[in-house]
């Protein structure tokens, strides 16, 4: 296959399929109470239907209220162009792409933010400051898994650093990622995505003003990040590279569809904390990434 | 060998931090009797030329001891004394938790610069000693109600134990059962005297513990 059709492949692998995982976790939640639950493609008419709407517009907002979800859209999709989907490669990638990587993630949140202070709302404000302050503990415990990481493989490219595995650390590596995931894209010990009160919304309360095009560009980069942090979570913690292609590509979509599962049945079975409980959840996926770091340090490191 | 016993003093190292980040007595309690049975199990992975009876002796003690006997006093202490079972920390729970974590990266990073022998400085048994009794002191100076206290008590024993196991082959298995004992002694003791605090303040908070009287 060419380079073209395989960065064509690659684009429509991180775009095509992102919208599936929120379809299966609801699934999995569905399963688990006994319901018949959303078909599984639901995200995929909602985004169809959103697209033909017409957009409202506060006539407050300045143009950032447009801006916010198509930076933080792009942003994301970005950073997925960065991190290699296994055997398949990254669409772009280079020495340090992983700081840029961190960076567009930020980018993003703060687009995000801003969009929802755009409409002058004292809820959107509240969301946005709850996003932001989870936000830089979740990013502190990012940046420590990404450190053990280059600690464990010597190198500086998202490429050849997720080839590796994370070693004996692994398992730190993993747990600590995983309540990133949860946190990051406001899943359930963290944030309700189905609450309908928005005295306790985080994530879905900052999108409250944002209907039509602008709304399909918000869930369709949440899906894309949620597939982004499943698919850094699975190769951070299996050794892809030193597995033929087919093996790797099968490991790979099988780790995605165990992450979401697992975020289906945290959903499913635990209740969410009390806010002030959330900083202690977040330092301790810090502490875990930060332990990973240690281990690769101490053993095992190049 | 030395890779088991690592996997099973991080582990000791990671009950360390849920001790601190724990919201409730009998999850405290807990975390600290599996913290025990780990230790018991420790001796008997250590390598030795032959396995003896001493050996096993102290093992087999070490889990019943820690793992069960300890943990059920405290736990019957809970029931009777009908203690609320939150913490209440002095020290918050995220504070509790970063100094834990710093202290026991500072300990991994100082035993580097130890003058220790060879086959102890490929272990983690000395950094995990001093993580625990760092924990050790946190749960005994952050946390208000004696119970919790006890259970920094132990966690601080558990530290002075692991420190025990470089010296395996020299100390007398009396030392191991006379600490031991001891340990078991003062938890049975301190059972008591909660439910005596208990019973006159009406709430296990040390720091009422103030004035003394006839």
């Amino acid at each position: 296959m060419s380079e073209i059709g395989l960065m064509l492949l690659r684009m429509a692998v991180w775009l095509g399929l992102a919208p599936l995982l929120p379809g299966l976790i609801n699934k999995v939640k569905a399963a688990v109470a006994g319901r018949r639950g959303p078909p599984v493609l639901q995200l995929y008419y909602d985004l169809a239907r959103l697209w033909r709407k017409g957009v409202v517009l506060s006539t407050l907002a300045s143009p950032g209220f447009v801006f916010g979800p198509a930076v933080a859209w792009l942003a994301v999709v970005a950073a997925a162009a960065l991190l290699p989907l296994g055997p398949l490669g990254a669409v772009a990638g280079f020495r340090g792409d992983v700081v840029l990587m961190i960076y567009l993630l930020a980018l993003a949140r703060f687009a995000t933010a801003w969009s929802a202070m755009e409409t002058g709302s004292a809820f959107e404000g509240m969301g946005a400051a709850r996003e932001v302050s989870f936000a830089v503990l979740a990013e502190a415990a990012v940046i420590a898994g990404v450190l053990a990481l280059c600690v464990q493989s010597g190198r500086l490219t998202l490429a050849d650093m997720l080839g590796e595995s994370a070693g004996p650390g692994a398992a730190l590596l993993g747990a600590g990622l995983f309540v990133v995931l949860l946190a990051e894209n406001c899943r359930v010990p963290f944030d309700d995505p189905n609450t309908h009160l928005e005295l306790t919304m985080v994530h879905e309360v900052m999108v409250l003003d944002h209907s039509g095009p602008l709304l399909a560009a918000v869930l369709h980069g949440a899906a894309v990040k949620l597939l982004f942090f499943a698919v850094l979570l699975v190769q951070a913690v299996l050794p892809m590279g030193h597995w033929p292609a087919g093996t790797a590509l099968a490991a790979l979509a099988g780790g995605v569809l165990l992450v979401t599962v697992g975020v289906g049945l945290v959903e499913a079975l635990l209740a969410r904390v009390a806010f002030r409980r959330v900083p202690l959840l977040l330092t301790s996926a810090w502490v875990l990434c930060v332990f990973a770091l240690l281990v690769a340090w101490k053993g095992g490191g190049r | 060998m030395t890779g088991l016993l690592n996997v099973l003093v991080g582990v000791v190292m990671g009950l360390n931090l849920v001790a601190l980040a724990g919201g409730r007595l009998p999850l405290l309690i807990r975390t600290v009797a599996v913290q025990g049975v780990l230790l018991g199990l420790m001796p008997l992975i250590l390598e030795h030329e032959s396995p003896d009876w001493k050996l096993a002796a102290v093992a087999v003690a070490t889990v019943a001891g820690k793992g069960l006997l300890i943990p059920s006093l405290l736990l019957r202490a809970l029931r009777v004394a009908r203690i609320d079972r939150e913490v209440e920390p002095l020290l918050g729970f995220v504070p509790s938790l970063l100094l834990g974590a710093l202290g026991t990266l500072a300990a991994v990073v100082l035993t580097e610069f130890l003058p220790l022998r060879a086959e102890h400085a490929a272990t983690l048994l000395v950094p995990g000693a001093l993580a625990s009794v760092l924990t050790g002191f946190i749960l005994l100076a952050g946390r208000v109600k004696a119970l919790s206290q006890v259970c920094g008590y132990l966690v601080l024993e558990n530290g002075i134990y692991l420190f025990g196991l470089l010296l395996l082959g020299s100390t007398p298995l009396l030392v191991e059962s006379g600490i031991l004992l001891d340990v078991t002694v003062g938890v049975f003791v301190i059972g008591i005297i909660v439910d005596r605090i208990q019973r006159t303040f009406d709430s296990l908070d040390t720091r009422r513990l103030t004035v003394l009287r006839e």
